[in-house]
């Protein structure tokens, strides 16, 4: 049966010790006999906390990757344990309570004790995805918005003459929020959003409007296609129709809540780095693998997968 | 040495119990050992006036269907039900009012945070959240005040320790000013093999504290806050809890971790009573001793005495009895978690209570004398105010001048009935991704992941007509609890309720606080759902005035297919209306007893609720089974508001049009208005009525037809109409503008 075994996964960037890692699985296809072929393996690492890590590894197993839920504690202690994966998720939830301010602490983490291990990462020919507080993460640790072009950020090596491109902060509504909101994707050459366009999906935050430090930088995002998902006016409960659907420009005026739920720039919900291959965004695509998880899924007769499953089904074909 | 009157007061004790105490112990306790009477005896504890009464639940259950209750009610921290494939849910309702009342935010917060460790404790992973609440009228600073505090301390604390808060119910009431209730419940998923217990039965077994250190907050919660009136409680400040959900939610995934290794043969919550209750509950309930060194108690304040550390209430701790070779494991996973874990006590054979501070004993007391607190049965007698309320004629009542449609109007904009969307929206519904219907709809559903199966939770209550007619009230709660499970299509198994009144030491509230678990206990043995878990919250009371008398039931319900799930909002254009249980043009001023109407249009809580519990039985299981046939597209219960709100309520949420034609008499508030029991909403396809017609008649309910959905109009007969989104924008905003 080994002898049949295909690798597809594409090795670029890949030591032989880290390849020799990878898991390979048996996958049935349809009654032709097994075929092997190289899975992905999915670090969705949860720091004290976290509170989305079950559901979010349940996201891309059920695509076909291998996910383990690593604890933070574990790759501090042994920070080369990040090497046998090829994605990397940080999931939503507290990390650390967000006591001072929305992922502080675990991204103070990712770019202090893991920087040389983040960086081998994103060298590579690997992925990562943060969603909700792991966007907040990747973002405050300097993951993004330059990837791996841009770490370790300047803003950590020489703080007296750089700072951070952005932040994420308070929803304008002052408040936590939950609901769900419209979104049209931009930046299909993002691994995450290929052959995506618009998507329902829900939000729960309170730390969610992007916020760049100069408008040069919000047009630079528009020009090197990062700008991933922006939040779209979303019909009122019980209209069937659905709005037009423009794409996204940084001179777009700010939608007002519930529509851009929490002032966003440019109504941004999603940015990724400009190789494509890392993504973070607000809105939780790993509730909305079944359409009974739609808020109107028996008024619109909705069955079968939900909208958000795409995200994680592209991070693994990608290696496929 | 004679102990002082308010020694005795600061625990809550009487003179008699004090008495008692000496009797028993046949020597005087010294202060430690007192101040642990005074928590174990609290009402808060040990339910002095409240257990005698409780007996009367689950007694004669009558049903045919086989009892899927796993616990022994009243013996674990919460009750387990079985749902089949091996699993088990786990259930419980707590009230958090005086902490709330004193101090909002943290109040609701660690009430979050109390029934969420209760239902670890029974080693269940916790699922969901709901919260019932009432506040005073919000024109009232201090209630709008205690209102936002609340909502806050629920957001803050439930969303960041990522359980799902997908149900819930808001009242505002002048009989609730400057005495909210907050009853926070909590749903657990549980493998039926790994049910945890409370009872440390294993002698020589290490008693393992856990989670947060131990300070000086909330000593005295028990006996002091929750035993007595609210006359001095903007004192009692200090003695509120204060919570960090970040811990907590560490110390839950540490906990599970823990259990899942199989070493763990106890497990134990510090709620109220903090470590006294949690472990000589723990003890008692094994049939053993205990034998505590609180040196080794992780205390995050110097100089802390053995009264405080025993009385103390701090948050986010847990106990684990553990064999003294399976140590070693569970404090590696507690380090693992960064978790602190401490080994402060062994099990002993003789069934005694040792407090030491190293090797110096400062307690030593017989467990039995200590935990079994004096029951009283008080004679209840209505007041002739309860008498006179119930006996007003209806009939008196003038039609208001406004009409219908201003009416109808009104009561979409009360805060009683309006949208709570304000107040969801700050609450994560959708984090552990198996909620299939979320708040906002009679009763929310949840998948079971790994089967087919869904669980239906709801949570409500009514003061009103508690205080009206406990007895009735009683029976109505839990049959609106029930019609709301069966309204989604799940069919009720148990339910779980906070009793929240006043002092029992008033003979009024006394009989309200026996008749209303009467009528709980008498529903609950026709509808067929036993009582699996409860709290009793008494002395709700301000300004020597008792709060209205109000049980807050929380019900399970089970759906074998996730996909049957049924929304109270109608689903479709072009589909037939049809109202179960009654026909409309035969109501009765009676019917006005209690309502919403009457109190919001005429300032009145007047007149005699009742309800034909044999006819709800019937109503339910028709609405099941139709649902079940995939006949019905939706159903909602006629409660609050009566049937022009429920109406009302489908189309708004549906975002679809009405056209009712039934008739409607001269007594137009009461057809429209009046809260008659027994009623579902529900809506079906027109070709399907000729199934669903034989239907009904097999079950003996009546149905009548009440219109048809579609376009953008509400419109019932020459009475109402009006656009759907004026109406929408009415109920979105009631809340919000009484809020301010």
């Amino acid at each position: 049966m080994k002898s049949r075994c295909r690798h597809r996964f594409p090795f670029t960037g890949v030591t032989g010790s880290i390849a020799a890692k990878l898991t390979l699985e048996c996958t049935p296809p349809d009654g032709n006999g097994p075929i092997l072929m190289a899975t992905p393996r999915v670090c969705v690492l949860r720091a004290p906390g976290t509170n989305c890590d079950v559901e979010t590894a349940h996201a891309f197993t059920s695509c076909g990757a291998v996910a383990d839920r690593v604890h933070l504690f574990r790759v501090l202690e042994d920070p080369t344990r990040l090497d046998g994966y090829q994605v990397l998720c940080v999931p939503g939830g507290f990390s650390y309570g967000d006591d001072i301010g929305a992922g502080v602490i675990f991204s103070s983490q990712l770019r202090g004790q893991l920087s040389e291990t983040i960086g081998r990462f994103l060298a590579a020919d690997k992925l990562a995805l943060g969603i909700c507080n792991g966007f907040q993460v990747l973002l405050k640790a300097g993951v993004l918005p330059g990837g791996s072009d841009g770490w370790p950020p300047a803003w950590t090596t020489d703080p007296e003459n750089h700072s951070p491109d952005a932040t994420l902060t308070w929803n304008d509504n002052g408040r936590y929020t939950a609901r769900w909101v419209r979104l049209k994707v931009m930046a299909t050459e993002n691994v995450f959003l290929k052959g995506l366009d618009e998507l329902d999906l829900p939000i729960a935050h309170a730390e969610g409007r992007l916020v760049p430090r100069t408008p040069q930088i919000l047009s630079d995002w528009f020009a090197n296609g990062q700008v991933g998902l922006c939040y779209r006016e979303r019909p009122a409960d019980g209209q069937e129709t659905t709005l037009p659907c423009t794409m996204p420009a940084a001179a777009d005026p700010l939608l007002p809540d519930p529509h851009n739920p929490n002032g966003s720039i440019a109504n941004i919900a999603g940015l990724g780095d400009p190789s494509g291959r890392v993504l973070g965004l607000m809105p939780h695509p790993e509730r909305f693998l079944h359409a009974t998880q739609h808020p109107r899924w028996t008024r619109l007769g909705l069955r079968g997968d939900g909208e958000g499953l795409a995200v994680f089904r592209n991070a693994v074909e990608y290696f496929g | 040495m004679a102990v002082t009157k308010e020694t005795l007061d600061e625990i809550a004790l009487s003179r008699a119990e004090y008495d008692l105490i000496l009797e028993r112990l046949d020597r005087e306790p010294n202060p430690v050992e007192l101040g642990m009477f005074g928590a174990l005896w609290s009402e808060h504890c040990g339910y002095k006036h409240s257990r005698p009464l409780l007996r009367r639940f689950n007694q004669n259950p009558a049903g045919q269907r086989p009892s899927r209750v796993l616990s022994q009610t009243g013996a674990e921290n919460a009750g387990a039900v079985d749902i089949g494939d091996g699993l088990a849910v786990v259930f419980k309702v707590e009230s958090h009012n005086h902490p709330s009342a004193v101090e909002p935010l943290q109040g609701a917060a660690t009430g979050v945070g109390g029934i969420v460790r209760d239902i670890l404790a029974m080693g269940a992973r916790p699922i969901a959240l709901l919260n019932s609440l009432r506040f005073g009228p919000l024109d009232d600073p201090q209630n709008k005040y205690l209102f936002h505090g609340v909502v806050d301390g629920i957001s803050w604390y439930g969303n960041c320790i990522g359980v799902p808060d997908v149900a819930g119910e808001i009242c505002f009431d002048e009989s609730y000013s400057q005495n909210p209730l907050v009853n926070a419940m909590c749903v657990g998923l549980v493998r039926t093999d790994t049910i945890a217990t409370s009872a440390a039965s294993e002698v020589d077994n290490v008693m393992l504290l856990v989670g947060a250190g131990t300070g000086r907050d909330g000593i005295h919660g028990a006996s002091g806050l929750a035993s007595r009136t609210f006359e001095e409680e903007v004192e009692l400040r200090p003695t509120v809890q204060v919570g960090n959900p970040f811990l907590e939610k560490v110390l839950i995934e540490a906990c599970l971790e823990a259990l899942d290794t199989g070493l763990v043969n106890a497990i134990q919550d510090l709620g109220a009573a903090g470590l006294t209750s949690a472990a000589i509950e723990s003890a008692a309930s094994g049939g053993r001793g205990i034998r505590l060194d609180i040196s080794q108690v992780h205390q995050r304040e110097e100089g802390m005495s053995p009264y405080e550390v025993m009385l103390s209430e701090s948050q986010e701790r847990m106990l684990l009895v553990v064999a003294p070779e399976n140590v070693p494991a569970i404090k590696a996973v507690m380090e693992k978690w960064d978790v602190t874990c401490r080994e402060i006590g062994v099990i002993l054979a003789e069934q005694t209570a040792q407090v030491a501070v190293g090797s110096e004993l400062v307690v030593d007391l017989p467990i039995g004398p200590l935990s079994e607190a004096p029951q009283y049965s008080l004679e209840g007698k209505p007041s002739e105010e309860d008498i006179r309320r119930r006996q007003l004629n209806l009939d008196l009542v003038p039609l208001p001048q406004d009409g219908p449609q201003e009416t109808l109007i009104r009561l979409l904009a009360s805060p009683n009935i309006a949208n709570k969307e304000g107040v969801y929206r700050q609450y994560d519904h959708q984090v552990q991704t198996n909620t299939v219907v979320g708040p906002g709809s009679d009763a929310a559903v949840l998948r079971i992941k790994g089967t087919d199966k869904a669980i239906a939770v709801t949570i409500d209550g009514n003061g009103r007509l508690c205080q009206l007619d406990p007895y009735q009230g009683g029976q109505i709660v839990v049959a609106e609890v029930c019609r709301n499970l069966s309204c989604s299509g799940a069919l009720p198994l148990a339910i779980t309720d906070c009793l929240n009144f006043g002092s029992p030491e008033r003979p009024d509230v006394y009989n309200q606080l026996e008749q209303a678990i009467q009528g709980i206990a008498d529903a609950c043995r026709v509808l067929e759902v036993p009582v699996v878990s409860g709290n009793v919250s008494l002395y709700n009371e301000s300004r020597g005035q008792a709060i209205f008398p109000t049980p807050v039931v929380g019900g399970l319900g089970l759906l074998e297919v996730a996909t049957n799930a049924t929304r109270s909002a109608f689903a479709g254009e072009g589909l037939m209306v049809v109202l179960l249980g009654a026909d409309p043009s035969l109501v009765d001023v009676d019917d006005l007893a209690g309502s919403e109407y009457l109190q919001r249009i005429h300032g009145r809580v007047e007149g005699r609720p009742k309800i034909d519990i044999d006819l709800e039985k019937r109503v339910q299981a028709l609405c099941r089974e139709g649902i079940g046939q995939g006949l019905i597209t939706s159903a909602h219960d006629c409660s609050e508001g009566g049937l022009a709100v429920a109406l009302a309520e489908c189309s708004i949420q549906g975002g679809i049009g009405f056209n009712g034609d039934f008739a409607i008499d001269d007594r137009w508030d009461a057809v429209l208005f009046g809260e008659r029991q027994s009623r579902i909403v529900v809506s079906l396809p027109g070709d399907l009525m000729t199934a669903f017609v034989p239907l009904a008649s097999s079950f003996g309910v009546p149905v009548s037809i009440l219109g048809y959905t579609g376009g953008d109009r509400f419109q019932l007969k020459e009475q109402v109409d009006v656009p759907v989104s004026q109406i929408t924008e009415v109920w979105n905003k009631g809340l919000e503008v009484a809020s301010g």
